[in-house]
């Protein structure tokens, strides 16, 4: 592999994901393509293959954030949507848990019922995006599942969450 | 409004000491601290007399400590120190009753404990007015020396009422989830345990999280939600037996928030099978779902009966925000009745329909508030946050349990129903959380 095809590739794994921070010395060569592109395998027909689960830098974000007591999709997550969808489109047997969470305030019951509608939501987004509902469930874990445990705005939000699970790739 | 945490005296450092000891006992997974605030003066002073053991082997259980404990939870009594009680009388006839006025007490119990062979004990006392020098009440209780807490709970539960006028509630069962280790190494428990935490019972146990337990009226069983076969599922158990029954288990969405009704033939609970989560009522003979909220946009769940069976409040979001409305158990329209606060949630019912307790959320803050029905729905807390839960009241009203968080960790508090005197309960190790309150026992 030679330098600029390398440094091309890891350019391609940071497109949308938000932890990775540039070099300064290096550029990409050239403007990164669509996402549907971006495989390590060569696809022939423009279809993902379960490879790109664990290569491609769309869909590996399998967790969708939201704002409190909120359960609409934030613009920034619509690309993950739309890859998610794609994927599931490409792949008819592929099936997909939706998991809901929530932070810790408010009672555990209401809770479910508000991680469940955060799933939920994702669920239609994706349909929306052409996946078919018979690939996806929703299951609600309300606040019992946090991923973080500090009582401060900065913990809720990591935990104001939805979980993309593939069940079957 | 709670006024802040008072220092706490040496008396009740004592009690805090002594209970403290006691726990080094059988019940080393649980540790308990008595937090006293406030409102002491109002309450009635009362002296427990350490009660005399005539023959047999030293007791497990300091029956008259037991008494105490009891009556300084309570909020209602004052119960002279241990350290405090110069004269240990036993029996009325020897009772010097100058020396409790001058220590300004009201009443005086005094007894015996009698071995009555077979392993088991007699257990006499009698309560006296110090002012009037008038006895009030004489009885007697059997039991193996095994249940002396039992019998304790029971002379407390005899003396409130005669006092007070109210059936006392110590002798009662309280149920609570437990949390013990770290994300997929968490292990779930619902325990059983005496109103004041002693005697824990594992009824259940799950890898997975289980909330939401309800006592059935006559205190046999448990309804409760698990995620141990993946999704939401309510299960209902016999909390003698074991044995236990899964009652609600749609595969697509949620099975939660299971409550009795008075007659105990019906859980309300909240499924969202048909997609949208809704109060059903269900049927435990037939088991046939009755839908009651038809509401298609909003959260509905926390179901719970008015005693007189005829409605049933819960939480809903229809107007944007959680808040507390009331229905016909039969269906029909419902009524939104909480109008304070920017949310309101879970509500618990007081026996006689009168209180109706609920976590009121503003802004970050979340605590226990109490509606009085009786009185123009006036709002007022019994809980200073940040993030209580969970309120549950004593069959008698005249406390609740309610959970909080202490730092990082799930804790359970006893209160009074004034607000006054709280009593936390702490797991050595984990989180407890989920408290229900379980019926008067039979005896």
């Amino acid at each position: 592999m030679n330098k600029t095809v390398r440094v091309a590739l890891v350019a391609l794994l940071c497109v949308g994901a938000a932890a990775c921070t540039k070099k300064q010395e290096v550029k990409p060569q050239q403007p990164a393509p669509e996402p549907a592109a971006q495989t390590q395998a060569p696809v022939s027909n423009g279809k993902y293959t379960p490879a790109d689960l664990t290569t491609d830098a769309c869909l590996r974000q399998r967790v969708v954030y939201f704002d409190f007591n909120k359960t609409e999709i934030k613009p920034e997550f619509q690309q993950i949507m739309a890859c998610h969808a794609k994927y599931l489109q490409d792949r008819p047997t592929a099936q997909v848990r939706l998991e809901g969470n929530t932070d810790e305030r408010g009672t555990r019951e209401y809770n479910l019922g508000l991680g469940e509608r955060r799933g939920n939501a994702v669920s239609s987004a994706l349909q929306a995006d052409g996946a078919s509902a018979s690939q996806l469930s929703v299951i609600s874990y309300g606040k019992e599942k946090p991923v973080c445990r500090e009582h401060n705005e900065d913990c809720w939000s990591k935990n104001r969450r939805v979980e993309i699970v593939y069940t079957a790739e | 409004m709670i006024k802040p945490m008072r220092k706490l005296s040496s008396r009740f450092a004592l009690i805090l000491l002594a209970m403290a000891a006691l726990l080094a006992g059988p019940v080393a997974a649980q540790s308990l601290n008595v937090d006293i605030v406030g409102g002491l003066k109002t309450a009635t002073p009362i002296v427990v007399v350490p009660f005399a053991q005539q023959g047999g082997t030293p007791l497990p259980t300091d029956v008259a400590d037991v008494i105490r404990n009891d009556f300084n939870r309570s909020g209602k009594f004052r119960a002279l120190a241990k350290s405090d009680i110069v004269e240990q009388p036993s029996r009325g006839a020897d009772i010097k009753f100058a020396t409790w006025r001058l220590l300004k007490q009201d009443y005086i119990t005094v007894g015996r404990i009698i071995d009555a062979g077979g392993g088991m004990l007699r257990v006499e006392y009698e309560l006296w007015d110090v002012n009037k020098q008038q006895s009030l009440l004489a009885q007697a209780f059997t039991a193996p020396a095994g249940d002396l807490r039992g019998v304790a709970h029971q002379i407390a539960d005899q003396i409130y009422q005669k006092i007070t006028g109210v059936r006392g509630a110590f002798w009662t069962r309280i149920a609570y989830i437990t949390a013990v280790g770290l994300g997929d190494h968490t292990t779930y428990s619902l325990i059983v345990a005496d109103s004041d935490g002693y005697n824990p019972q594992v009824v259940a146990r799950s890898k997975e999280s289980l909330l939401s337990p309800a006592w059935s009226p006559d205190g046999k069983k448990i309804a409760y939600v698990s995620f141990e076969s993946g999704n939401s599922n309510i299960y209902v158990q016999d909390i003698t037996t074991g044995s236990r029954q899964l009652v609600e288990s749609h595969p697509r969405g949620i099975n939660g928030a299971p409550a009795w009704s008075p007659d105990g033939t019906k859980l309300a609970v909240a499924l969202s099978f048909a997609g949208n989560l809704n109060i059903y009522v269900l049927d435990l003979a037939t088991r046939k779902e009755t839908r009651l909220t038809t509401n298609n946009l909003a959260i509905n769940t926390e179901p719970v009966w008015a005693p007189d069976g005829q409605s049933i409040y819960f939480t809903s979001d229809r107007s944007g925000q959680p808040q507390i409305y009331q229905i016909p158990a039969t269906g029909g329209s419902a009524q939104r009745i909480t109008f304070q606060g920017q949310n309101n949630a879970k509500a618990a019912v007081s026996y006689d329909g009168k209180q109706l307790a609920m976590v009121q959320g503003n802004g970050n803050v979340y605590r226990i508030a109490i509606m009085d029905r009786s009185l123009g729905d006036q709002v007022r807390f019994l809980s200073p946050g940040p993030l209580d839960d969970s309120p549950s009241f004593a069959p008698n009203a005249s406390m609740l349990l309610y959970a909080a968080t202490d730092g990082r960790r799930g804790v359970l508090y006893a209160v009074s129903n004034d607000g006054l005197v709280r009593q936390r309960l702490v797991l050595a190790d984990g989180n407890v959380q989920e408290p229900a309150w379980g019926p008067y026992r039979q005896r």
